[in-house]
């Protein structure tokens, strides 16, 4: 069994503040690092004798449109079945300069799910082979996970929170 | 005989003959052809009877859920997660249960989580039943099809007896369960662990040993271990190439590390190993439901949580605190703490995940669904690439593909 403290000490003996942020909720490790590092720690423990950590269970994106210059964030979790051991890892991106080193070298599932978020947020992975969209149609100018696009009609008066006592 | 005079044969020169055009075929397979079972495109190039590439188009069915649920209070999330693998709702209705419970540290009561656990083998025997009875329709056997749909039927009236509903049941609560067993779901519950076996074992005897079967599925559309594990296959399909990984053994979760059973695994990853392990999977989920359903423990159906489970009616209309947390529920007033968890659960078709980020508020700030069918579905071309089209057809449906889970 791994444990989080062990992983957490050979990542930040291996690239230093290059990986920060370090938590545990709920029990899952949870680290952030940078984009030009995230090729590198991704390989690191994808490929690490020990851990094993080498499936990528999920790929997605997160905005938080209030701060500044780390508007975007991708977020990884990765599982080893040898040691039952899951992480999570987070990159945040600026809005203007929303660039990504794509996972496609890694593992071919990271093909779609980097399309999926690319295809709501519009965050850019680079070098990645078919980067278009995929459940939207392609005629459409917009990212519709943006949080710039609220669901309901911003021209209601019927539904303010306020009246809620919200 | 007269003498024949042989005419000396005339072969034309090169030069005369018209020049051979080779050409690929573009075929176009769905977005609405029955044998996609489901809405997705898959534009293929043919080279006459085999398939050189294919690229799918999927969205066709997408309803923006990921959106919708960052409006909505959490109670309200469950009937968005339903509609996802509408072959399995209650697995998604419960991982999403769980995912809440586990992110509120809500203490879920023994019978509540045996009740659960059946109804997710139940719901598992359902998926697996449709995917390999329409493989037997799509090699040609239509009979074991409508067969084991009567089996299915039989599920779904339990799903009526325990929820109301049967195919979006929305089923359980925050908490626990709506409401406990009754006497019937009991009674036909234990009818469905005598009668289900005979069934399934008719659908073996027609298809596990029948020539037909065997050759238009083994070595059909094989993936090895390494590949399925690149392409991120989880569930059923990732257990035929030989991994045996399977959440619900891993990560236990609602108390399945009280319960005896196996996970079966095949070897070659083909289509015949898909529809084996789907096969043995049935067996081993009623194997459960048989150790749930006869260990059910006593006690409260739904955990000790006011703020989020619905207090019963009479409650309600007679003591003021349960008219209030009863109102805050249904309003979506309660606010979940700030946080984010990742919880999965054993779908029908592989690692159901939900990765789920609040602020702090009524509705998740973010909600990422890790659906299994959208992940290995990107597979597929590789998988019928050199096959016939008839083979392809195969591999779509042991791959169980849904297009509500694809499409989210």
């Amino acid at each position: 069994m791994l444990s989080n403290q062990e992983v957490a000490e050979e990542l930040l003996g291996k690239f230093g503040s290059q990986v920060f942020d370090f938590e545990e909720p709920y029990g899952l490790l949870t680290l952030s690092t940078t984009r030009e590092e995230i090729l590198t720690v991704l390989e690191f423990i994808k490929e690490h004798n020990h851990f094993q950590i080498s499936f990528l269970t999920d790929l997605t994106g997160v905005q938080y449109p209030d701060k500044t210059g780390q508007e975007f964030m991708v977020v990884y979790h990765l599982h080893s079945f040898v040691h039952n051991f899951r992480i999570r890892i987070k990159v945040s991106i600026p809005e203007a300069d929303i660039h990504i080193p794509t996972v496609t070298g890694l593992w071919e599932s990271a093909n779609w799910m980097e399309r999926e978020t690319y295809d709501f947020y519009g965050i850019l992975f680079d070098g990645h082979p078919n980067l278009k969209r995929i459940l939207n149609i392609e005629e459409m100018d917009y990212f519709p996970m943006r949080k710039e696009y609220p669901l309901e009609d911003a021209t209601r008066e019927d539904k303010i929170d306020a009246l809620f006592g919200r | 005989m007269a003498d024949i005079e042989l005419l000396p044969h005339q072969v034309p020169a090169n030069a005369e003959l018209p020049e051979l055009v080779e050409e690929l075929t573009t075929l176009n397979l769905g977005p609405t052809h029955p044998a996609t079972h489901g809405i997705f495109q898959n534009i293929l190039k043919m080279d006459g009877e085999k398939i050189v590439s294919g690229e799918q188009t999927i969205g066709y069915i997408h309803r923006a859920f990921e959106k919708i649920a960052e409006r909505r209070p959490y109670y309200q999330i469950t009937t968005l997660t339903d509609r996802m693998n509408y072959c399995s709702s209650p697995i998604n209705n419960l991982g999403w249960h769980m995912t809440m419970e586990k992110f509120l540290e809500v203490q879920v009561p023994k019978r509540a989580q045996y009740i659960r656990v059946i109804m997710m083998e139940l719901a598992r025997i359902s998926d697996h039943i449709i995917c390999n009875s329409i493989l037997g329709v799509d090699t040609g056997a239509f009979t074991g099809f409508l067969y084991v749909m009567q089996k299915r039927e039989e599920i779904y009236e339990i799903y009526e007896e325990v929820c109301g509903a049967r195919l979006t049941t929305n089923m359980g609560r925050l908490g626990g369960m709506e409401r406990d067993l009754s006497h019937t779901a009991v009674q036909k519950i234990k009818d469905f662990i005598k009668t289900f076996p005979p069934v399934l074992r008719e659908l073996e005897k027609l298809l596990n040993r029948n020539r037909i079967f065997m050759d238009r599925t083994i070595k059909v559309g094989a993936i090895s271990t390494e590949r399925a594990l690149s392409y991120g296959f989880t569930g059923p399909n990732l257990r035929a190439t030989g991994l045996d990984y399977d959440v619900r053994v891993m990560n236990p979760y609602s108390s399945y590390e009280d319960f005896e059973f196996d996970i079966p695994v095949g070897q070659h990853g083909d289509t015949y190993d898909r529809y084996m392990v789907r096969n043995e999977e049935m067996w081993q989920s009623l194997k459960i439901v048989e150790q749930a359903i006869n260990n059910l423990p006593e006690g409260p159906y739904y955990a000790d949580a006011p703020e989020y489970y619905l207090p019963p009616k009479d409650e309600v209309y007679n003591s003021m605190e349960a008219l209030i947390y009863h109102f805050k529920i249904v309003m979506g007033e309660i606010d979940a703490p700030a946080g984010e968890i990742y919880h999965a659960v054993e779908g029908g078709n592989g690692e159901l995940g939900f990765y789920m980020i609040s602020d702090g508020g009524r509705a998740p700030y973010r909600l990422h669904f890790r659906r299994p069918s959208f992940i290995y579905y990107q597979a597929y071309p590789e998988m019928c690439k050199g096959s016939s089209l008839s083979d392809a057809i195969l591999t779509m449906s042991s791959l169980n593909v849904i297009a509500g889970e694809l499409d989210a």
